[in-house]
């Protein structure tokens, strides 16, 4: 007791105080998407309602918003994959011959801005008539996720001691065999990790979906930004659009936590 | 055979990069010397350098380097600062600190558009929360994204609040890989906890600091999805940064080679305080 005590409290009154602010506007989201139009309009807002699951079964009734989940989750599930496929080998590559000056050239890649490499290709895919196709939403989401699982898989490799390496392959592996049998298993939290961070990336874009893709293949975050438009003053319905749709990246969250931040910067801290 | 090896592994990732990548960055560079309004039908013909000078008596290109500039600073400052004086307040031992973590992540993973959405919300005049906050507590309300002066404010409080905790976390997972031993005997010295975080924390931590501030510049000196979302650029242009005058220019008034000039800028900016963070980064370490 007495002033250490004193001391703790206020300690976690101040945590508590500073948790709130990231937790409070999920939570104001949520709760806007929980109310009817006319408790939304009400001044001073209701705290205490009756909540309601109305405005989450419109959005998801009237807006042909399950196709649209449908399809950020095909661009997003294709860009990891593809960048799996690509990019392990490329990584272990990197990492096993330290060619670092193609992992310089990713950080490069990284600073781009995604608009310079927006133009060109909207160039070339309305001439190929491939606007508003998974092709060309999934080729450009791979700008993103291909460099970006490389930066981490190559740091994933460089800690896979060596002789594990040489053992398989006194007893007569292939390079190749190796890399499928022994590194692929022992990186596989690696794996994980970008997969996952990969899929939120693409989940989340916004600038390549927007021109790129149409009715057909409009992602969620496109066709959330086109109801504001003429939804301007259904805060319920937009609230539970922007519930729905930023929630698969918060829970997906929970499965990478430990290694979510380190993964964000691995690439950087090199360069 | 080594070579060989090498090579199979490299060869498809290098391939498909420099088509996605490094061949769209080549068209961008020969598109930004021309001059070719796509909605024209006609291609593109040569401009030379036209491009590049027109943009020096461009009033919009400068007002969209100052908002850019405004904002990165603004945004970046906030960030660094409150992220580092969090971090130093969350480096102990304390129960729930693994929560705590995992909460701080759902800012950096929740999908830009939706959080700009509701923070655009939140902005409103009549109905907005934070309006309805300053008034509990007597202030005037304010007009936020619809006035000139407060638009970038209100734009840099919501990435700060986005991406504060990136900073956060790296800040606060450097922190707890540090050594104890220069802490104790400092304290022996009987240095006060100011003196200690002062001149031995955070010289430990500086390299994680920049580190963070380059992620966070690379993003901040690009943002889009936020400032599009919340306000188009708007009121008329006040908070029309550098790339949302390159996707109007591009895909507002499809002057493609201009816009394409204008992407070219934008990314030696980037790369400019990219190399002068790291310039100071790598003179501290060596």
């Amino acid at each position: 007791m007495g002033k250490s005590y004193i001391k703790t409290s206020l300690f976690y009154i101040g945590i508590a105080a500073i948790t709130i602010l990231p937790l409070i506007v999920f939570l104001w989201m949520f709760l806007t998407g929980l109310k009817t139009q006319m408790e939304n309009l009400a001044i001073p807002p209701k705290i205490i309602f009756s909540p309601t699951l109305q405005n989450f079964k419109s959005v998801f009734a009237q807006n042909d918003f399950l196709k649209y989940l449908f399809n950020s989750f095909i661009v997003a599930v294709f860009a990891v994959a593809i960048s799996l496929l690509f990019g392990l080998p490329a990584a272990y590559a990197i990492a096993r011959f330290k060619m670092h000056k193609i992992g310089l050239t990713l950080l490069i890649a990284r600073m781009i801005p995604f608009i310079s490499y927006l133009i060109p290709w909207f160039i070339i895919f309305r001439k190929l008539r491939l606007v508003d196709t998974y092709i060309a939403l999934i080729t450009t989401h791979l700008i993103i996720t291909l460099p970006f699982i490389i930066w981490i898989m190559v740091n994933f490799f460089e800690n896979v001691p060596l002789s594990l390496e040489e053992a398989a392959r006194i007893d007569g592996c292939s390079y190749f065999q190796v890399f499928i049998r022994i590194l692929i298993p022992v990186v596989r939290n690696g794996i994980f990790t970008s997969s996952v961070l990969g899929f939120i990336f693409s989940w989340n874009q916004f600038l390549f979906s927007l021109i790129l893709s149409g009715n057909r293949t409009m992602t969620v975050p496109v066709a959330v930004f086109k109801f504001i438009s003429y939804e301007e003053i259904n805060w319920g319905g937009l609230a539970a659009a922007a519930t729905t749709i930023t929630l698969p990246p918060l829970i997906l969250t929970l499965f990478i936590q430990k290694h979510m931040i380190k993964g964000l910067t691995s690439g950087a801290v090199k360069g | 055979m080594k070579n060989r090896v090498r090579y199979t592994f490299i060869l498809p990732a290098l391939l498909l990069m420099t088509i996605i990548v490094a061949f769209p960055i080549i068209y961008n560079l020969y598109m930004s010397l021309h001059i070719w309004f796509v909605a024209s039908g006609s291609g593109p013909h040569w401009n030379g350098l036209k491009n590049y000078i027109a943009l020096l008596s461009d009033k919009r290109f400068w007002n969209s380097i100052r908002v850019t500039i405004v904002f990165t600073v603004g945004a970046l400052g906030s960030e660094v600062l409150i992220g580092v004086l969090l971090a130093l307040f969350f480096n102990r031992q304390f129960k729930g600190k693994d929560i705590i973590k995992t909460i701080f992540l759902f800012p950096i993973a929740a999908t830009p558009v939706a959080v700009s959405l509701i923070w655009g919300m939140m902005y409103n005049y009549d109905l907005g929360i934070i309006n309805v906050l300053l008034k509990a507590i007597g202030l005037p309300p304010l007009l936020w994204l619809a006035d000139p002066r407060w638009v970038i404010p209100a734009l840099v409080i919501t990435d700060a609040w986005q991406w504060t905790p990136l900073i956060l976390l790296i800040v606060l997972s450097n922190l707890e890989s540090l050594p104890t031993d220069p802490f104790e005997s400092a304290k022996v010295d009987g240095a006060n906890s100011l003196q200690v975080i002062l001149y031995i924390t955070l010289p430990m931590v500086k390299p994680a600091i920049i580190v963070a501030a380059m992620i966070r510049s690379i993003d901040a000196i690009k943002t889009f999805d936020l400032i599009y979302v919340m306000t188009q650029g708007g009121p008329n242009i006040a908070s029309e940064n550098l790339n949302l005058y390159i996707f109007n220019m591009g895909f507002s008034y499809f002057r493609m080679g201009m816009a394409s000039a204008l992407a070219i800028v934008l990314f030696t900016i980037v790369m400019a305080v990219n190399v002068f963070l790291a310039v100071i980064r790598n003179r501290d370490v060596t």
